[in-house]
């Protein structure tokens, strides 16, 4: 089977400090994959190196068999591969309906229709819809995103993720600050779409690690530490002291 | 394990979609700016009236990077000025009607956007500033050094203003205002048409987080360039106009002051409005207007204490705090009726 992500001894080292040291990561087309650590292991550094908003020190990443090393954001996303963001990050001007319009014109070059009025996005109503329903955020369709709520935010950051439909899916902590309903309800979300997609999560809740991931990565000061089946990593000894040792620091 | 619950305040958002979302008040607006627009020179000396009108349209060209887009350009006086001179050389040389004119200083200053806005919206933030007013600066040298063209310090004198004959419009600075008002009615209707079009969504996105738009595989710079170019267009239409209007063109068109003047207005008036430059256009106007007739000495002193008071007193410029004041009764309105969703 072909590797939905690839990388080679990937590197991204900061004023000495190697963030990701070597990483040879490897993600199964069509399969769930969780990377899980410590805080501070090199996890969303890992993400902004695969989708483009870092440019590795070294080592090479291929999305689909294809080359994506130092290739800019857009172009990754152009790529089929989208992610979202830890630190919730929208337009705070703009609506949850004008997020997922502007995210379903986003591959489109339609952008650059000055001479246009912005009631063409209307025309994907149906799925801006749609999207919304799924995400629960339809009752909320015309507030501005710098109203909402924080666990409403992390929805509409998960809505703009599936308008973009991509065959790569990066989710970095999905369920942060999350109630367990909201948790419950985002796996059952994750679940739905990852079928005929690639997904790789981010996460610090095992409940959400254990009922999605096929296959579980372990990221340790920028290394990995161990990968495998969840219960297979989970009874893995140095996994253990990794988080225990971590529980004693904290 | 998971990270702390971040509940922020809400932030005190913009404007933007509750002032569309009422139709109504938008026709009333456009209809009261018309038969301000045509009153105008009735009230106001003609030119002096078209001075308001092509500043306004300067501002508002202006505002379309600095409220739309985030950039602050300080750099505009290339556009306004290069245009300004374009204009003047083409009306003299060539004897066209100026609307002609016009439209060749424009089509000139977005050649030139074009260079200049490529290579600066790799910068952002007080960098893109700092480049754009370095561009201008560049643009200001040429013209003072190519005295043979431009006429150096002395400026260009004896701008013809050609008009298919019609004598009137020709000699006289009244009927001039209405001739040349469509030009500036058109730069101001494209404005808003830009703002209000799917690449204007893209700029307010740009705007609010530009790593995200382009995490939704927007091409960012592509976007601000484009962006830069059509406010440089825009600009030059305004400062085409503006020199058939004076006759004349003086080499402080291309002077970093220019640049930095039209920021006060669209500040005045209120970033991120577009009509906002309008008000700002004509206080400022105004203001200078009243203060050089009355024979008084100071007028940078007292326009400039006059910008600092307002923008104390109205955080978002003077359509802005009128816009947000009418906007948050609405909202109050509205809201006790809405549900709170999940
Ligand atoms: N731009 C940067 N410059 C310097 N150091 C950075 C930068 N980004 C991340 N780091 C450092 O790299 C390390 C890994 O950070 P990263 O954010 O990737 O961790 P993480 O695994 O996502 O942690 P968390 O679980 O807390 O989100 C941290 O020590 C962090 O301080
Ligand atoms: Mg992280």
């Amino acid at each position: 089977m072909r590797a939905a992500i690839r990388t080679r001894a990937l590197t991204k080292v900061f004023r000495g400090f190697r963030a990701v040291d070597e990483v040879d990561l490897e993600v199964r087309e069509g399969s769930v994959h969780a990377l899980v650590g410590p805080n501070g292991a090199g996890k969303t550094t890992l993400f902004n190196l695969l989708t483009g908003f870092l440019s590795p020190t070294s080592g090479t990443i291929t999305v689909l068999d294809e080359d994506v090393t130092g290739l800019p954001p857009e172009r990754v996303a152009r790529r089929g591969v989208a992610r979202s963001f830890q630190i919730t990050s929208l337009f705070d001007t703009l609506t949850s309906r004008e997020h997922v319009e502007l995210a379903l014109q986003g591959h489109t070059r339609h952008g650059f229709r000055f001479w246009r009025s912005e009631r063409l996005l209307g025309r994907h109503r149906a799925r801006v819809d749609e999207l919304l329903e799924q995400v629960g955020l339809m009752p909320l369709a015309d507030k501005q995103a710098g109203l909402l709520a924080y666990g409403q935010k992390r929805a509409l950051e998960l809505a703009l993720v599936l308008a973009l439909d991509p065959p790569v899916m990066l989710l970095d902590e999905p369920t942060a600050g999350m109630g367990i309903e909201d948790v419950d309800r985002t796996i059952d979300l994750v679940r739905r779409l990852a079928a005929g997609r690639t997904v790789v999560f981010v996460d610090h809740n095992m409940h959400v690690v254990g009922s999605l991931a096929d296959r579980v990565t372990v990221l340790q000061q920028g290394r990995i530490l161990a990968e495998g089946g969840y219960d297979e990593v989970r009874t893995d000894e140095r996994v253990i002291t990794a988080y225990l040792g971590e529980a004693e620091h904290a | 394990m998971t990270q702390s619950v971040i509940t922020q305040a809400p932030a005190d958002g913009a404007d933007v979609a509750v002032a569309a979302s009422n139709p109504r008040l938008r026709w009333i607006l456009l209809a009261a700016g018309l038969v301000a627009a045509l009153a105008l020179p009735w009230f106001v000396y003609p030119p002096v009236a078209m001075d308001i009108v092509a500043l306004a349209l300067f501002a508002i060209a202006l505002d379309i990077l600095l409220g739309y887009t985030g950039l602050l350009s300080f750099g505009h006086a290339a556009f306004w000025g290069s245009s300004a001179y374009v204009t003047g050389l083409i009306a003299t040389h060539y004897g066209l009607p100026f609307p002609v004119a016009v439209i060749g200083g424009a089509v000139f200053a977005m050649i030139l956007a074009l260079p200049i806005g490529y290579v600066s919206v790799r910068r952002s933030g007080i960098y893109f500033a700092m480049v754009t007013l370095a561009f201008a600066q560049m643009v200001y040298f040429i013209g003072y050094q190519w005295s043979d063209l431009t006429g150096g310090e002395n400026g260009l004198q004896g701008v013809p203003r050609s008009f298919f004959g019609i004598e009137a419009v020709e000699t006289d600075s009244f009927y001039f205002y209405y001739a040349a008002l469509p030009i500036l009615l058109f730069g101001m209707w494209a404005a808003w048409r830009i703002v209000h079009s799917p690449f204007g969504r893209v700029l307010v996105s740009i705007r609010d987080n530009a790593p995200r738009a382009r995490a939704l595989g927007y091409e960012v710079d592509k976007y601000k360039a484009v962006a830069f170019v059509l406010s440089a267009g825009l600009t030059g239409l305004a400062g085409g106009v503006f020199a058939i209007s004076h006759g004349f063109v003086a080499l402080t068109e291309l002077h970093w002051t220019t640049s930095g003047d039209v920021v006060l207005m669209t500040v005045l008036g209120g970033i991120g409005t577009l009509w906002g430059g309008i008000v700002g256009a004509f206080l400022t106007v105004m203001l200078a207007d009243y203060l050089a007739s009355s024979g008084f000495h100071g007028i940078d002193l007292i326009t400039g204490s006059v910008f600092v008071l307002v923008v104390l007193l109205f955080r978002r410029g003077v359509w802005g705090t009128v816009r947000h004041q009418w906007n948050s009764r609405r909202r109050r309105r509205t809201t006790s009726g809405e549900g709170t969703g999940r």
